[in-house]
């Protein structure tokens, strides 16, 4: 049976893609960021999952405000890296996991989450950063990829607890599929971070702290975290830690902290991570 | 006149919410051009023929003109529909930043690697400076 064994959260600033794309990561703004992703590469070379689920949210590349799914899920075998405006990330195609992704969004509408299911998909940084994050500059992304885009972006986002019960939901999805899978769930974006605005740039460290202690000290509060809540304690853009949630209920209910990085800045944003293992 | 909100007394904030929406979709869709080689482009050569193209009111052209980078947010715009004509200029998001909230590229570069601005005084517009 497939195992979900983890959860990653970490932000998915596009700046920290381009400092690995033009090999800034040693420069001294980005060096102390990246120190701190050593540990977590070093984790996920050891443990080697066959999939990952990576919450994400797509940023105006393959969704606009022509069509705003709330949750989209892509079931093809590829996914293209998106052309944002600068041309394609040059990274490596994203490979999916069509059966497992199926499945999961087959359960999750039975179970009525009713999914939007993509075929066609190309994925931005919200997608690719993390994996570059968590597994550096590779010839080929070393695991299948299932993306689960989340619109936060435009308002109303789903709340914390929609989030919090579709990772539920997708934890059962992965525990009745019948083939012998290591996988993970990565949630991604934030941590507080503004970037419009006057009030552009604003960052909240002991919100983000709270956040990352409470993921395991307090779920009850992360998850009734509401929308004005976010924009004025994380920042407008900080509402995309609800992404994290989803991650946090396809967990156990005691999942243990592994590892944790903080930093600030990574361009505009307050960047953390954090590693979670079901025991 | 806009609806008050839970989140209207959130200082120098633009959310996207449905009003704002409706206000900045052609705006945003324009941005949401840029993503393709071809229309950047066609964008270079004659910025003001291309916007012909969508049905932008005068101030909303005006501030894609001028690169108004607040005004684009008070007209309907959203950041991340914005930045692709900032990324469009090869702006960086701190050149952004610092042209929406009224500092230099460094100062606002400075202000991040400081520990970005602060929470004082920036949670409620009834606390602002
Ligand atoms: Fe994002």
């Amino acid at each position: 049976m497939a195992n979900l064994f983890a959860g990653v959260g970490t932000s998915h600033v596009p700046g920290i893609g381009a400092a690995v794309d033009h090999d800034k990561t040693q420069l001294p703004y980005w060096k102390p960021l990246f120190d701190g992703y050593g540990p977590a590469r070093e984790w996920m070379e050891r443990e080697k999952p066959d999939v990952v689920i990576i919450v994400y949210n797509d940023h105006a590349s393959a969704f606009s405000l022509e069509l705003i799914p709330t949750f989209a899920m892509g079931v093809a075998a590829e996914f293209q890296p998106a052309d944002e405006g600068y041309g394609p990330r040059q990274v490596p195609v994203v490979e999916g996991h069509p059966e497992l992704a199926w499945h999961i969004c087959e359960s999750l509408i039975m179970d009525e989450f009713d999914m939007t299911i993509a075929n066609k998909m190309p994925v931005d940084h919200g997608l690719t950063v993390p994996l570059s994050i968590m597994c550096g500059q590779p010839e080929a992304w070393p695991c299948k990829v299932i993306p689960l885009a989340v619109n936060v972006i435009q308002y109303p986002q789903p709340r914390g607890s929609r989030c919090f019960a579709l990772g539920k939901a997708i934890r059962a999805a992965v525990d009745s599929f019948d083939e012998d899978l290591k996988v993970a769930v990565w949630g991604t974006g934030g941590m507080s971070h503004q970037l419009q605005g006057e009030r552009a740039g604003f960052v909240n460290e002991p919100f983000d702290t709270a956040f990352l202690n409470d993921l395991t000290a307090d779920k009850e509060r992360l998850i009734n975290i509401g929308h004005t809540e976010y924009m004025r304690e994380a920042g407008s853009e900080g509402a995309e830690l609800v992404m994290w949630l989803i991650m946090l209920g396809a967990l156990d209910k005691d999942a243990k902290e592994v590892y944790r990085h903080y930093h600030v800045p990574a361009s505009s944003t307050a960047a953390g991570l954090i590693i979670l293992e079901n025991s | 006149m806009r609806q008050d909100r839970p989140y209207s007394n959130i200082p120098g904030t633009y959310v996207l919410d449905p009003q704002h929406s409706m206000q900045g979709y052609e705006l945003n869709m324009f941005c949401m051009s840029l993503n393709k080689p071809k229309n950047r482009d066609k964008f270079r050569l004659d910025e003001a023929a291309y916007l012909d193209d969508f049905p932008l009111t005068k101030e909303q052209r005006k501030a894609v003109l001028s690169r108004d980078w607040l005004g684009l947010l008070q007209l309907g715009g959203n950041i991340y529909y914005t930045f692709k004509l900032a990324i469009f200029d090869r702006r960086n998001m701190q050149y952004v930043g610092g042209a929406m909230s009224g500092v230099s590229e460094q100062e606002f570069t400075d202000m991040m690697i400081a520990g970005g601005r602060p929470v004082e005084g920036n949670l409620y517009t009834s606390e602002e400076k």
